[in-house]
């Protein structure tokens, strides 16, 4: 007999490896997140998929199915409560969605507008942070990162590669890029990396691809994000 | 320098050596120059960025010079009621460097930092990594002498850097002075499966303040697949508050070391770690010369008591990072890496340092432990209450005539406590540091034990002259300083925890400002990855219940008031524009407005 | 109709786009006015809000003024409304608040390139700077958010016509954008 587990109430199988992330996709349900993407290991730092197991909060994305566990994730408590870690990912860091390339497409944004998030609720950081446009084809919008490290783990564990990097402690987080002077343009990322093509926001784009598809006719204009990333990673979470 | 560091290189023996190596360094330069990182990266075959990112993690660790003199005050709760804040300005006009800067001549800089252990012999401070107790006006004086007249530290007389244990009440463990080698001689003469027993029945659970069964935590390690394992100390005793570990290195090392090797013989680990807490530095020393001495006599290294044992200990030095006594970050800082708590499932017992079995106690467990072996279970299992047995190592400080480390069985009372170290007109008192709660004067007949008071030591006693708020906003920015960044509710939650508290303290809070901090409070400890984030809000939450109105009193009546200074906001463009007339000018909130 | 619903709007620190926008609800506007009617407002000459029931900020808070008239709109309205990026998280001018308002002044009116005569003004008529562009929620209590960058007409159709109707406003998926 198969193993099980239920969320919300819905009994739904898994593989022994499998995380309650990985059994829940494969199951066609959409559990919020933002730092985890099925091909690369599950790193549990948004805590946007936190789901209360048999009582305790934990990470969907991180933490084992095991057999008859007993899951919640769409009580009122939890969908409040993500929506107020989404806004304080806003508010850390300087999302100005009106003048970014990556409106429409970007998953940070479309978290918030899947969760109905109206307002910031906490007081604004307008931290000081740079743009890096040095590469020719790539740059950094340091003011958007939210440290989801998927481009960290996309350059080392697809591309072969150390392009990026999490320093810093606490609220002086921030992103750097494998090169003694600081700049993108002096590291080896290629275009064509992955790392360059898995940012969930507007802080790592493509140059000159920003407006190919106009606003308004962007993925996530008409489609929420739970459909779009059924749609897209379920098939990859595999194991 | 190339050659120094080729140097640290080449003489480093240890096996995940970054830490260490970024250690000597620093010491050496007083920051890591560009060049020390690109060579590292070159002999260590590591991207630079890995360097530069454990750099950044770790207060110690600095990009930029700082002083050849690099002095850091205590920002402790304790240090600030002993005065603290008047002697950083002293220190400041005594050597001309503001905090947070480097004189110009590159002497001397002076910082915050945050506890160094010393609470019961404080206001304290660190001056290039060694401890300074009793800072005063005097030996200020005599500091900022010897700074400028670039004495080297050597030649700084001992007083300044004199420590003391301050044992003020003993008991099974801090009376026992068992032999060097007599609790391994017990494990051979009794047997490894036996000696686990008598663990098992003393019920000793872990002294860092979560209390897992010790015997559990040892059987699950020696029954994993994998035969590599490691024991390892958890000396970074980064509580605000703690210092027992401190004095029980100092004084207990020789049982603490012993009883790390029984660990070992029962997991069957052949490689142990005493991560020792940067601030200790004073310590490494003389714990280097134990473990030398113990090699020398057989009980560390190959074939122990000729029982065919192999086992030795590794000190490995911290770098300023509270974040690190957490068990998994401490496991990673050992492998040179950030401290960055691991996702759990799998537990160090499973995989811990290099992904293999580890049992990671505290300095006060492996004592106990050693006891036990050389006096058996019933020993230890015959005081204390029911659910916690034998006895706690307590370390005192705040409002109390005699501050230091007292041992008591579990399941003494609060009153009992706070009369032997002679506390009067208490008002309160912090249990198990920033992290633990906070109990009042109504509270004083509770126990201290697992299931009542938890505590890993830490006990700063605050009299009837304190202000509640003061110590709650203290122990707020600790968090925010501490917290690694890693999740969301923890590295953005305890900054606008800090900003909420700056908020109602600086008198800028409204009637609705208490209910807007309490929801935050429970969305950072619900929600935060790792104990750090769990415990941040304890000081407000355990605060908030006891004493409401003390919170209320600091909220104006009315519904809503700008988080902010309004008028300060004005400040910048009334100087600019050299102006100071009635519309140059904002109430905070609204009186008599002519629209 | 006897009692309409009072309506005041104005624009902080914003471009009045988001006026524009609502503006776009078009003949839409003729079924508004039946029961709603305007006080102070940029689309009437009233200059100061009296006993009003709805009150819709576009813009930030960027200087003295921004304040006293938002204080003005919370004193006379019962519901106030943050209407758009900018009232919401401070928007475009708010891009300036990681640079000290120091830099910012001088660099415009003292030693930026192509100032003649620099000075800083100082007529008493002129409101001061804040140092940083404030969400208007961080110095008045804020009842409703309406986002966007502007919300659309039909954002302000759909949260009009909400209250109005006695319900509780709320923003299905399509109207809910911050661009």
């Amino acid at each position: 007999m198969s193993k099980t587990i239920t969320i919300d109430g819905k009994t739904i199988p898994f593989e022994d490896g499998q995380t309650i992330m990985d059994a829940a996709m494969t199951a066609d349900i959409y559990i919020p997140h933002l730092c985890h993407q099925p091909e690369f290991t599950p790193h549990g730092s948004c805590k946007l998929c936190t789901v209360n197991v048999n009582g305790r909060n934990c990470t969907a994305c991180t933490f084992p199915a095991m057999d008859g566990q007993e899951v919640l994730s769409e009580t009122q408590e939890l969908i409040d409560d993500r929506k107020k870690i989404t806004q304080m990912l806003f508010v850390e860091g300087n999302h100005f969605c009106m003048s970014c390339e990556k409106t429409g497409n970007c998953q940070l944004q479309a978290v918030a507008y899947h969760l109905n998030m109206l307002d910031n609720h906490f007081p604004l950081f307008y931290p000081d942070r740079k743009v890096d446009a040095s590469h020719a084809e790539v740059m950094i919008d340091h003011n958007r990162c939210i440290f989801c490290t998927l481009c960290v783990r996309a350059s080392q564990q697809t591309d072969g590669k150390n392009v990026f990097a999490l320093s810093g402690r606490g609220i002086h987080k921030h992103l750097i890029v494998n090169a003694e002077s600081g700049l993108l343009k002096d590291t080896d990322v290629d275009v064509n990396d992955q790392a360059v093509h898995v940012c969930p926001t507007g802080a790592i784009l493509v140059k000159r691809t920003g407006y190919q598809v106009p606003i308004g006719e962007r993925i996530y204009d008409h489609q929420q994000i739970d459909q779009v990333a059924l749609a897209s990673e379920r098939p990859k979470h595999g194991k | 320098m190339k050659q120094f560091i080729q140097g640290i290189v080449e003489n480093n023996h240890q096996a995940t050596p970054l830490l260490q190596m970024l250690r000597q360094i620093q010491s050496r330069f007083h920051y890591i120059p560009e060049e020390a990182i690109e060579q590292l990266s070159g002999l260590l075959n590591m991207p630079r960025t890995q360097i530069v990112s454990v750099i950044e993690f770790y207060s110690f660790f600095h990009l930029t010079p700082r002083g050849q003199y690099e002095l850091l005050i205590s920002d402790s709760i304790t240090d600030h009621m002993l005065g603290k804040k008047d002697l950083l300005g002293y220190l400041e006009n005594k050597l001309a460097v503001a905090v947070g800067k480097v004189r110009s001549d590159g002497l001397v800089s002076l910082n915050n930092t945050s506890c160094t252990g010393m609470c019961d012999q404080g206001p304290a401070g660190l001056v290039n990594g060694y401890a300074l107790t009793h800072l005063d006006h005097s030996s200020i004086d005599k500091i900022a002498a010897l700074i400028n007249q670039q004495k080297p530290l050597s030649e700084w007389p001992s007083e300044l850097f004199q420590v003391d244990d301050n044992i003020h009440k003993s008991g099974l463990l801090l009376n026992q002075q068992i032999e060097q080698g007599a609790a391994l001689t017990a494990v051979l003469k009794r047997g490894i499966k036996e000696t686990l027993a008598e663990i098992d029945t003393s019920g000793l659970r872990g002294r860092g303040g979560a209390g897992f069964k010790t015997a559990m935590k040892w059987q699950f390690c020696s029954e994993e697949q994998q035969t590599e394992r490691y024991v390892v100390c958890n000396a970074d005793e980064g509580e605000p508050g703690t210092f027992k570990d401190r004095v029980l290195l100092n004084s207990y090392a020789d049982q603490v070391f012993e009883g790390m090797t029984v660990c070992a013989t029962i997991i069957g680990a052949k490689q142990g770690f005493l991560y020792l807490r940067g601030e200790y530095l004073h310590l490494h020393d003389k714990l280097q010369n134990i473990l030398q001495q113990r090699r020398r006599n057989g009980l560390l290294g190959i074939n122990i008591l000729d029982a065919g044992w192999s086992f030795d200990i590794e000190i490995c030095l911290g770098a300023g990072a509270y974040i690190c006594g957490e068990e998994s970050a401490l496991i990673e800082s050992l492998e040179g890496k950030a401290g960055i708590p691991r996702n759990r499932p799998p537990y160090p017992v499973t995989q811990g340092y290099l992904g293999k079995p580890t049992v990671v106690n505290n300095v006060e467990t492996f004592l106990a432990a050693a006891g036990i072996a050389v006096n058996g279970g019933n020993w230890f299992a015959g005081i204390g209450t029911e659910k916690s047995k034998g006895t706690k190592i307590l370390s005192i400080s705040g409002d109390c005539a005699r501050p230091g480390i007292y041992e008591y069985p579990f399941g003494v009372t609060v009153q009992t406590i706070l009369h032997d170290c002679g506390a009067d007109d208490v008002l309160g008192v912090q249990v198990g540091g920033p992290s633990g709660m906070f109990i009042s004067d109504q509270e004083f007949e509770r126990k201290l034990a697992f299931e009542d008071l938890a505590t890993g030591g830490s006990f700063i006693i605050f009299n009837t002259s304190r202000n509640i708020l003061d110590m709650v906003h203290n122990f707020t920015h600790f968090f925010a300083h501490e917290s690694c960044g890693f999740c969301t509710p923890c590295r953005v939650g305890t900054s606008l925890l800090q900003k909420q508290m700056d908020k109602i303290v600086d008198g800028h809070g409204s009637a609705g400002d208490v209910v807007v901090l309490e929801e935050l409070c429970q969305l950072v400890k619900n929600y935060s990855h790792c104990g750090l984030g769990q415990t941040a809000a304890n000081p407000i939450l355990t605060t908030l219940e006891r004493y409401p109105g003390l919170y209320q009193s600091r909220l104006k009546e009315i519904s809503y008031e700008p988080g902010f200074d309004l008028d300060g906001a004005l400040e910048t463009a009334r100087r600019m524009a050299n102006r100071d007339d009635a519309g140059a000018h904002l109430a905070q909130i609204e009186v008599n407005e002519h629209e | 109709m006897a009692n309409k619903i009072r309506v005041a709007t104005t624009s902080l620190a914003g471009c009045f786009g988001c006026h524009m926008s609502f503006l776009d609800i078009d003949e839409r506007m003729l079924q508004l006015v039946e029961v709603v009617e305007f006080d102070r407002s940029p689309l009437t000459d009233i200059e100061h809000c009296t006993n009003c029931d709805i009150g819709l900020i576009e813009g930030g808070v960027c200087n003295s003024e921004n304040v006293h008239v938002l204080r003005e709109f919370r004193n006379n309205c019962k519901i106030l409304v943050a209407v758009g990026a900018c009232a919401i998280n401070g928007g475009l001018p708010a891009m300036r608040n990681h640079i000290p308002l120091e830099e910012c002044l001088s660099e415009a009116y003292l030693d930026g390139v192509g100032v003649e005569n620099p000075q800083i003004p100082n007529d008493i008529e002129l409101p001061l700077l804040l140092d940083q562009v404030y969400p208007i929620h961080e110095v008045v209590k804020i009842d409703y958010f309406l986002p966007g960058c502007p919300p659309s007409a039909d954002v302000f159709w759909k949260f009009l016509t909400d209250l109005i109707e006695g319900r509780e406003p709320s923003l299905p998926y399509e109207l809910v954008h911050y661009d």
